[in-house]
């Protein structure tokens, strides 16, 4: 079975945040690293691939990456973990793409690579827009079953939990299909020194749009729908306000300030 | 073989791929409960495992036993990380692998290592070296623990002091040094012999209570009449003292990395807490008399740093052995003396920058502070470390 995971490269959320001059996020200029969101996809990934063993032949997990040179980051800390191998497509032109831009990239990606099975994370820790796996899905033309916090594989047959606000749903899709998994899937795996030793031995290929039949003019801040037209730095925290309680009146106070803030 | 002459002290991306894995897992794991561990003084079980989990224990230990095979500049990242955020849980992983695995590995015969081993390397079962006496410490020549051989079997008599992780749920045996018989010239034959814990008359009295590394297992040993096979020496009889002695130099090359730890982590809450904290209308780290001393402590990080990995780069290259041994043993003695120093400067600044907060157990640099002291003397006094830089100098010190 193959497994393609689809994972970014994404700023240190820990470091400061910082904007080129056309709004766009500065990932050169900043630590990055493999986005912790997509970090569950690559668990899980693992995690259907050790389940799988060598039964219905070997598996492959592949880590699909789009982003400057530092992205390969992002690809090592996957195989480190224990993916089989990487890809990382980059092209000067595709800086600046929104989600729709940066599906169809990812689903020609896709296209080439064997794939059975395609996981993404639920959302960037970056960007947030969350709509890259239902887009990719579309593009491929593949049953999506998106925000899994429970997965199970059953022969051809994958099967998420889904949990929503009113209700938790549980999803089939009939394989090949690309799935979603969030932040409730399972802790992700850390690196051992082993698997950090064996991931240098790992391939990664690189990719230009050129590889993939990707026009230029498709992608990139000009042919993307979403743009930033604003940033504003946050505002430096305030000192906040210490209820005290000396007469009992503590509680009402308490209740007051989450009414006044609409948050009772 | 690294080549030490081409960029000594760089670590390879996979060293600072191993550092960013130890680094969230301290982060993560550690951090949230190191201050109510301490409290406690509790020895946390679960997250030795979890450690062990990870690989850590097994990082340098061959994969025969379930190891990684990875050089000794690894586990000193591994040390340093987890020191970073605390120094009890670096001890417990430094003496783990130093004094528990490592003597038997090098001395231990294949069924020993086979018996042993694979435990020890997963971080289920960890190990003490029982050297210290109350009455031998830097003169560990002066043990007076007995061991005699009986009907095939070792009969051991005496008491061992300050053993680390010799007392814990997860400790499966601890090897003493003991006397086995007086040589020809009149001196003490001493040998090192492997007691499984559980061994009735062992027993680990109850733990101490310490100024610092109160989340590491530390207790006093006593031996009556306890009994062991004879397979159970370690190394050659006679060997012990001196085999020992030669695992030593990898222990101090290891507690220099505990000491970078410690002083990142003063470095780091101290620029921080610099940054915040204001007095006459602006942020502390805006008086010289503030930052030059944080400018002090980034000094002694870079320098203990680049001391700490050389010796453990000397080692990678196999220069502790044959002709290069004496320069290790040097390099080994000046990270530890230099690094060790520098920690308890660093922790003394930080308790400085930090003003009466950095008083209060609150504030993890209180908790620095206390801990940072025994790294002067755990494996090797600093007074121990100069006499033989002294005596590495041709110099006729006693
Ligand atoms: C928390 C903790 C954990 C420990 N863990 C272990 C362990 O796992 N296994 C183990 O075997 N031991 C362990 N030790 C013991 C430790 O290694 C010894 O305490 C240390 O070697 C010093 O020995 P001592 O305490 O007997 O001091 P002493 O040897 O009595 O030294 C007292 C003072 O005299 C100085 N001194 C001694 N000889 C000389 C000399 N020739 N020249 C100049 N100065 C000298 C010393 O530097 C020191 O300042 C541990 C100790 C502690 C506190």
């Amino acid at each position: 079975m193959n497994i393609v995971v689809c994972v970014k490269y994404v700023p240190d959320a820990t470091g400061d945040r910082k904007f080129e001059s056309d709004n766009t996020v500065d990932r050169e200029g900043v630590d990055g690293l493999l986005s912790e969101l997509d970090e569950y996809a690559v668990e899980q990934s693992l995690q259907l691939k050790e389940k799988l063993g060598s039964d219905g032949g070997d598996s492959e997990v592949t880590v699909l990456t789009i982003g400057p040179a530092g992205a390969v980051d992002a690809i090592r800390k996957a195989l480190q973990m224990g993916a089989d191998k990487g890809v990382h497509v980059q092209d000067d032109a595709i800086a600046g793409s929104d989600a729709f831009a940066t599906s169809l990239v990812l689903a020609e990606a896709v296209k080439k690579l064997p794939h059975d099975l395609v996981v993404c994370g639920m959302a960037s820790t970056d960007g947030g827009m969350g709509v890259v796996p239902a887009m990719l899905s579309e593009r491929l033309g593949l049953p999506g079953a998106t925000l899994g916090s429970s997965i199970e594989l059953d022969g051809q047959t994958l099967k998420i939990r889904r949990d929503g606000d009113t209700a938790t749903v549980t999803v089939e899709a009939t394989l090949p299909a690309v799935l979603s998994v969030t932040d409730q899937s399972g802790e992700a795996r850390y690196p051992s020194f082993k698997g950090i030793m064996a991931a240098k031995k790992k391939p990664v290929e690189t990719w230009s749009l050129a590889d993939l039949g990707v026009d230029a003019g498709q992608v990139g801040l000009e042919a993307s729908y979403t743009a930033v037209e604003e940033t504003q730095a946050r505002p430096p925290r305030t000192a906040g306000e210490i209820v005290k309680d000396e007469d009992g009146s503590g509680a009402k106070a308490l209740v007051d300030f989450l009414v006044s803030k609409k948050f009772v | 073989m690294a080549d030490l002459s081409s960029s000594p002290f760089e670590l390879s991306p996979e060293h600072e791929a191993l550092r960013r894995t130890v680094r969230d897992f301290a982060e993560k794991e550690v951090a949230p409960h190191v201050a109510a561990w301490d409290r406690e003084h509790h020895f946390p079980v679960d997250l030795v495992r979890k450690v062990g989990e990870l690989g850590l224990f097994g990082l340098t230990a061959p994969e025969e036993y379930g190891g990684a095979g990875g050089d000794f500049t690894s586990l000193c990242v591994a040390i340093e990380e987890l020191g970073r955020v605390d120094q009890s849980i670096g001890i417990t992983l430094e003496a783990g692998v130093g004094l528990g695995i490592n003597p038997i590995l090098t001395f231990g015969t294949p069924e020993q290592r086979e018996q042993w081993l694979p435990e020890l390397v997963a971080g289920r079962a960890l190990a003490g070296f029982g050297l210290t006496e109350p009455g031998a410490g830097s003169d560990a020549g002066a043990t007076r623990t007995r061991a005699e051989l009986v009907d095939d079997e070792w009969v051991v008599n005496g008491a061992k002091q300050f053993i680390t992780n010799s007392g814990s749920e997860l400790t499966s045996l601890v090897t003493v040094t003991a006397r086995t018989g007086t040589r020809e010239d009149g001196s003490a034959e001493i040998s090192a012999i492997v007691v499984p814990a559980g061994t009735p008359g062992f027993v680990a009295e109850p733990a101490y209570d310490k100024l610092g590394w109160h989340i590491s297992d530390t207790h006093p040993l006593t031996f009556t009449d306890v009994r062991v096979p004879a397979d159970h020496l370690l190394g050659e009889r006679g060997r012990g003292y001196a085999q020992f002695l030669a695992t030593l130099d990898d222990g101090r090359v290891a507690i220099a990395a505990l000491a970078v730890g410690c002083i990142q982590a003063c470095l780091d809450l101290s620029v921080e807490y610099a940054g915040q904290r204001t007095t006459f209308g602006g942020p502390i780290g805006r008086k010289q008399g503030v930052a030059f001393q944080l400018a002090d402590l980034e000094v002694m990080l870079q320098a203990s740093r680049a001391l700490t990995y050389r010796a453990a780069a000397m080692k990678d290259a196999g220069r502790d052995t044959g002709r290069h041994r004496a320069e290790f043993k040097r390099a080994a003695s000046v990270a530890k003396l230099y690094a060790t120093e520098s920690a308890v400067s660093a922790t003394r600044i930080a308790t400085q920058v930090f003003g009466g907060y950095g008083f209060m157990e609150e504030y993890p640099v209180a908790r620095f502070y206390r801990d940072a002291k025994i790294l002067e003397i755990g494996e090797g006094t600093s007074e121990v470390q100069r006499m033989l830089i002294a005596r590495g100098l041709g110099l006729p010190v006693e």
